[in-house]
C-alpha cells in the first residue's frame, strides 16, 4: 500500500484505538502514536523532492461509482510541507497539553488524532469531493476541542466557529457540483487537463461566480478581512493546543486551498479579482496590526497579529508571480512556527498566572530569564528579523507584490513596521520593567516543547534551500500552465 | 368482459404479500390481545409484532420478484414500491423496538398499540404501491387513522390528546383536499388509474384549467401530509404531544409514504403539467426549509425542535421532487432512507432520556449526558451530525445527492439557498451537542440503563448512518435503479 495512503489512515486507526484504550494511557498512546505518524510523514520527503513539481505518492482508486468520486491523493513540493507541518504540530499539541487538560483527557487526545486525519486529508486530496469531505471533517473535532476545554465563552466561540465555516463552505459545495456538471468529474488533475485541452471552458461570469464561491469558503477559514470576526473569539477561548493548531494549520487550509483551487481552476477570475482581494489583504494587514496594538489580552493580541500575517500570505498568492507565490507558501510555514511558538509560550504564562491580561504581567525577565529569552526570539521571528524565518517569507512576498504593483508593497510594508510596534510593546509590558514577584522559569518539559520550534525558526531563516526548491517547483507548474500563463501576470 | 379476469391470481397476492402479512398479523394480534389477561405483561405482543414486521420485510423481495400490476391495476409491485415498503417497515420495526419499554414505563402497555402500528404500516405499504387514486386514498386513510390513535395513545396525557385531536382534524382536512382533487380528476378524465390519467391528459381532450385545479388540490393535500410550508403548522404540536416513539414514527414513516405517493402521482399522471407545478414546488421547498430551520432555532424542547427539523428535512426532499427527474427521485429515496435512520435514532434516544411522563425533554435535560452515559451520547451524536449533514454520514450524502440533482437540473438558486439553510440548521443541532458535551451534568443520580430495544435501534441507526456515509452505493444503487416509473 502507498505510504501516503497509510499516513492518511493511521490517525483514523489511532483515533479508534484511543477510544478503546483505557483512559489512563490515552495521553501516552496518542503522544507516541502521533510521533510515529510524524516519523512516517518524514519518509515522504525523499521521493517528493526528487520531482517536486509533479504529484508523488499518488493513490487513485474509485470510491463511489455514481457520481464518479475517486479516492485520489498525492503530494507535491508545496503540499508535502503542509502535511508534515500537520504531523509535526499534532504531537506538539498533545505534548503541551499535559498540564492544562486535566479533565476528560481521553476524549481530548482522541480528538487530536481525528483532527489530524482531516488535516492530512485536506492537504493531499486531489478529488474535489474527497477534499470537501476532509474540509468538513476538520470542523467536528475542532468544535469539541474549543467547546469542551475552552475558556468561559467557549460554547459561543465553538458554535460561531462551526457555523461560520460551514456557511462559507456550502457555496463551495454548490460550485463543486457545478464544475461536475461541466467536467463530468471531481478529479482535480483531470479537470485541469480538460481545461488545458479546451474541453471545459467557463464563461467569464460563470468563472467569476465559481471563483467567488470557493473564495468565500477559504476567506472565512484564513480569515481574510472582513470575514475574520469569528477568529478572535475562537483563538482566545480555545485551549492552548487548539489555538496552536487553528493558528498554525487550520488557517493554512484556507490559504493552501486558495492556491490549489482558486488559482489553478480559475486563472482568469483570479486575475480579475486580484486587485480587490489584494486590497482586502492589505486592509487586513493594517487593520490586524492596529487592533493588535490596543489589545489588553495576550491571546487576542497574537490572534489579531495572525490576521495581519495571513494578509501577507494572501497578498503573495494574488501577486501572481513566482516570488509572491513562493513567499506565500513559505510564509504559511513560517507563520505556523512563529505564531505557534507564541501561542505555546502564552499558554505557559496562562498556566502560571491563570490570566491572559497583559496588565497582570510585568518584569518577568527578572524571575524567568530563560523564558524571556525564548519569548524574545519568538517575538523577533514574528516581527520578521533577518536570519529568522518570517523575514524570508515576508521579503519574498513584498518582492512579488512590488513586481506586480509597487503600491501594494508600499502599503503592505506598513504592516511590517506596525508588527514591530505592537510586538515589542507587548514584550516590553510583559517581560521588562520592574519585577512583580516570583514566576517559575521554563521547565525541562517546556524546553523540550519549544526547542524544536526555535531550531526551526533559525533553520527556516538561514537554510531556505531545504524548503524553497520544492515549493518553487510546485508553483512553477501552476504559473507555466498554458491556461494560466498569460492571465496570472498582473505586472503593470 | 370475462368475469374470471376480475378474480385475483396467486401472483396478485404475492405482489401484495407484505401488506397481507401485516394485516393478517394485525388481526392475529387483536385476537391475542383479547385472550391475554389485563394484568399480564403485553411486551410479548410487541415482540410478536416486531417479528411480523420482519416477516413483512422478507416478503418485500418476494413482491419485487413478481413485478407488475395486480388487482386490475390497483396495486403495482415495482422497485419503487419495494424501496418505500422497506423504509416504512424499518421505521415501524424501530418504533416497536422502542415502544415496549416505553409503554411499560408509562404503564400503558396494551396490545392495541402494536397492532395499530402494524395497520398503519399496511396503509403505508399500500400508499407506496398504489397505482390508482382510490387506493392512494385507502392507503392514506388506513395509515392516518391508525396514526391518529397512536398519537393520542396515552389517554390521560393532555398534550397527547391535544396532539391526536389536532392531527385528526388537520389530517382529515388534508385528506378532504386530496379527495376533492381526486374527484375532479375523475370528473375530467373519467379514470382514476395513474397511467390512465396520464394517457387521458396526453390525449388533450380535458380542459387544462380543470386539470390544473385538480392537481393543485391534490398538491395541497399531499403538502399537508409531508408537512410542507405553509401547511406545516400541525406538525410541531403533534410531534411534541405524541408519545416519543410515535413522534419518531410519524416524522419518518407516514412522511416517506406520502412522499412516495407525491412522487408517483406527479411524475406519472401529472408529468405533462411539470412546467406549471415546478415553480410552485420551488417556492414550497424553499419556504419549508426556511420555516423549519428558523423556527427550530428558538426551541428549548427537544421534541419540538426535532419536529421543526423534520419540517426542514421535508423541504430538502421537496428540492429533489422539484427537479422532476429520475436523479431527483433517486436522491429523494436515498434521503428518506437516510432520514429514517438518523431521525429515528434521535427520537429513540429522546424516548429513553425523556423519563417517566416525558418530563425531561428540554435541551437543559441533556446537559452532561456525555459524562453520564458516554455511549448513548456518542450514538445520539452520530445521528445529530448526520442530520446536520457532516461528511462521512448518510445525511451528508443525502443532501449531496439532492443538491446535485438540483444543480443538474439548473436549480442553482434553490441549491445555494438550500445549502445555506443547512448551515443555519447546524446551529440548533450544535446546541444539543453543546448541552451533551460542554455542560456539567444537572444531577448526579445514577443514570437509568438503556432498554435493549432502544439500544438496538440506536446501534442499528448509527451503524447504518456511518456505513452509508462511506459506502452510499449500498442504498443509492437501488434508489437509482428503482427511480423510474412505468409510464
Amino acid at each position: 500500500m502507498n505510504l501516503l495512503a497509510i499516513l492518511l489512515l493511521l490517525p483514523l486507526v489511532g483515533f479508534a484505538l484511543a477510544l478503546i484504550l483505557p483512559a489512563a494511557v490515552t495521553r501516552r498512546f496518542v503522544l507516541g502514536f502521533s510521533l510515529l505518524i510524524f516519523a512516517v510523514s518524514l519518509l515522504l520527503i525523499g521521493t517528493t523532492l526528487q520531482q517536486p513539481g509533479a504529484m508523488t505518492w499518488v493513490t487513485d482508486t474509485a470510491w463511489i461509482d455514481t457520481p464518479a468520486i475517486r479516492f485520489h491523493i498525492g503530494v507535491d513540493g508545496a503540499s508535502l510541507w503542509l502535511v508534515i507541518l500537520s504531523t509535526f504540530l499534532i504531537p506538539l499539541a498533545a505534548f503541551i497539553s499535559g498540564r492544562t487538560i486535566l479533565h476528560r483527557q481521553k476524549e481530548f487526545y482522541a480528538y487530536l488524532l481525528l483532527l489530524e486525519f482531516g488535516l492530512i486529508g485536506v492537504f493531499c486530496s486531489l478529488d474535489l469531493f474527497l477534499y470537501y469531505v476532509f474540509w468538513e471533517v476538520v470542523l467536528v473535532p475542532m468544535y469539541f476541542l474549543i467547546g469542551i476545554w475552552g475558556g468561559e465563552r467557549r460554547i459561543y466561540a465553538a458554535t460561531k466557529f462551526f457555523v461560520y465555516t460551514m456557511a462559507g463552505s456550502m457555496l463551495m459545495l454548490v460550485a463543486i457540483l457545478y464544475i461536475y456538471t461541466k467536467a463530468g468529474t471531481f478529479d482535480l488533475p483531470a479537470i485541469l487537463l480538460q481545461m488545458e485541452a479546451g474541453k471545459v471552458a467557463f464563461t467569464q461570469p460563470e468563472e467569476l461566480a465559481l471563483f467567488l464561491a470557493f473564495f468565500l469558503a477559504f476567506a472565512v477559514k484564513v480569515p481574510i478581512f472582513p470575514l475574520h470576526t469569528w477568529l478572535p473569539d475562537a483563538y482566545a477561548e480555545a485551549p492552548t493546543a487548539a489555538t496552536l493548531l487553528m493558528a498554525a494549520v487550520l488557517s493554512k487550509m484556507g490559504t493552501y486551498s486558495l492556491l490549489r483551487f482558486n488559482l489553478n481552476l480559475f486563472p482568469r477570475a483570479s486575475h480579475d479579482c486580484a486587485p480587490w482581494i489584494v486590497t482586502l489583504a492589505i486592509v487586513g494587514i493594517v487593520y490586524g496590526a492596529l487592533v493588535a496594538l490596543v489589545q489588553p489580552n495576550m491571546k487576542r493580541l497574537v490572534a489579531y497579529s495572525s490576521i495581519s500575517h495571513l494578509g501577507f500570505v494572501v497578498l503573495g498568492l494574488f501577486s501572481g508571480n513566482q516570488f509572491g507565490l513562493d513567499g506565500a507558501v513559505y510564509q504559511m510555514l513560517c507563520h505556523a512556527i512563529s505564531t505557534g511558538a507564541l501561542f505555546v509560550l502564552i499558554g505557559y504564562l496562562q498556566d502560571r498566572k491563570q490570566s491572559l491580561a497583559i496588565a497582570d504581567f510585568g518584569g518577568l525577565a527578572t524571575p524567568a530569564p530563560h523564558f524571556a529569552t525564548v519569548f524574545l526570539v519568538a517575538t523577533l521571528a514574528s516581527i520578521g528579523l533577518p536570519l529568522l524565518n518570517n523575514f524570508v517569507g515576508e521579503f519574498l512576498i513584498l518582492q512579488g507584490a512590488a513586481q506586480a504593483n509597487i503600491w501594494w508593497a508600499a502599503f503592505a510594508a506598513l504592516g511590517v513596521v506596525l508588527s514591530a510596534c505592537y510586538m515589542l510593546w507587548f514584550y516590553q509590558r510583559t517581560f521588562l520593567g520592574e519585577s512583580r514577584g516570583e514566576m517559575a522559569d521554563l521547565r525541562p518539559s517546556e524546553w523540550l516543547a519549544v526547542t524544536p520550534l526555535l531550531l526551526l525558526m533559525l533553520w527556516m531563516g538561514i537554510f531556505t534551500q531545504t524548503w524553497l526548491p520544492g515549493i518553487s517547483a510546485s508553483n512553477k507548474v501552476l504559473l507555466e500552465r498554458p491556461t494560466s500563463k498569460i492571465a496570472l501576470q498582473v505586472a503593470k | 368482459m370475462n368475469p374470471a379476469a376480475f378474480y385475483p391470481t396467486a401472483t396478485d397476492y404475492l405482489r401484495f404479500l407484505p401488506e397481507l402479512i401485516l394485516t393478517i398479523g394485525g388481526v392475529l394480534l387483536l385476537v391475542l390481545e383479547a385472550l391475554t389477561g389485563d394484568h399480564k405483561d403485553k411486551s410479548k405482543l410487541g415482540y410478536l409484532a416486531a417479528a411480523i414486521v420482519v416477516g413483512a420485510m422478507f416478503a418485500v423481495p418476494v413482491a419485487l420478484a413478481n413485478p407488475g400490476a395486480s388487482f386490475n391495476g390497483m396495486i403495482v409491485s415495482d422497485g419503487f414500491a419495494a424501496f418505500f415498503r422497506m423504509v416504512t417497515l424499518l421505521v415501524g420495526l424501530f418504533t416497536l423496538l422502542c415502544s415496549t419499554s416505553y409503554l411499560s414505563r408509562e404503564k400503558a402497555n396494551t396490545g392495541e398499540f402494536y397492532l395499530l402500528v402494524l395497520f398503519s404500516l399496511a396503509g403505508q405499504g399500500i400508499m407506496a404501491a398504489s397505482n390508482e387514486l382510490i387506493m392512494v386514498f385507502l392507503g392514506l386513510e388506513i395509515a392516518s387513522i391508525s396514526s391518529y390513535v397512536l398519537a393520542g395513545f396515552l389517554r390521560d396525557d393532555k398534550r397527547g390528546s391535544e396532539s391526536a385531536l389536532k392531527y385528526f382534524l388537520l389530517g382529515s382536512f388534508a385528506t378532504a383536499f386530496l379527495l376533492y382533487g381526486i374527484s375532479w380528476i375523475y370528473g375530467v378524465t373519467g379514470v382514476t388509474n395513474l397511467t390512465a390519467i396520464r394517457a387521458a391528459l396526453a390525449a388533450g381532450t380535458s380542459a387544462p384549467s380543470m386539470v390544473v385545479a385538480a392537481a393543485a388540490l391534490m398538491l395541497i393535500g399531499l403538502a399537508f401530509k409531508v408537512s410542507a410550508a405553509p401547511f406545516q403548522v400541525w406538525a410541531p404540536d403533534v410531534y411534541q404531544g405524541a408519545p416519543a416513539p410515535v413522534s419518531g414514527f410519524l416524522s419518518a414513516g407516514p412522511k416517506a409514504a406520502a412522499f412516495a405517493v407525491f412522487l408517483r402521482i406527479f411524475q406519472t399522471s401529472f408529468d405533462s403539467l411539470s412546467s406549471r407545478y415546478e415553480p410552485v414546488l420551488w417556492i414550497l421547498a424553499l419556504g419549508t426549509m426556511f420555516i423549519g430551520n428558523f423556527s427550530a432555532l428558538w426551541q428549548s424542547n427537544v421534541k419540538r425542535m426535532l419536529a421543526y427539523s423534520s419540517i426542514a428535512h421535508a423541504g430538502y426532499v421537496l428540492v429533489a421532487v422539484t427537479t422532476n427527474s429520475n436523479v431527483g427521485t433517486a436522491a429523494a429515496m436515498f434521503y428518506l432512507a437516510a432520514y429514517a435512520l438518523m431521525n429515528y435514532g434521535a427520537f429513540a434516544a429522546i424516548t429513553h432520556l425523556a423519563g417517566r411522563n416525558e418530563t425531561h425533554v428540554t435541551i437543559d435535560d441533556l446537559r452532561g449526558l456525555a459524562a453520564r452515559q458516554p455511549v448513548l451520547a456518542a450514538l445520539l451524536t452520530v445521528c445529530l451530525l448526520s442530520l446536520t449533514g457532516v461528511p462521512l454520514t448518510a445525511g451528508f450524502f443525502g443532501k449531496f445527492y439532492i443538491f446535485k440533482a438540483a444543480i443538474d437540473n439548473h436549480l442553482y438558486w434553490l441549491s445555494a439557498l438550500g445549502l445555506l439553510n443547512s448551515a443555519i440548521a447546524a446551529y440548533y443541532y450544535l446546541r444539543l451537542l453543546a448541552a451533551m458535551y460542554m455542560h456539567e451534568p444537572k444531577t448526579t443520580d445514577h443514570p437509568e440503563p438503556v432498554p435493549g430495544g432502544i439500544q438496538l435501534t440506536l446501534w442499528v441507526s448509527a451503524a447504518g448512518i456511518l456505513t452509508l456515509g462511506v459506502f452510499p452505493g449500498l442504498v443509492l444503487d437501488y434508489a437509482n435503479r428503482f427511480a423510474t416509473f412505468v409510464k
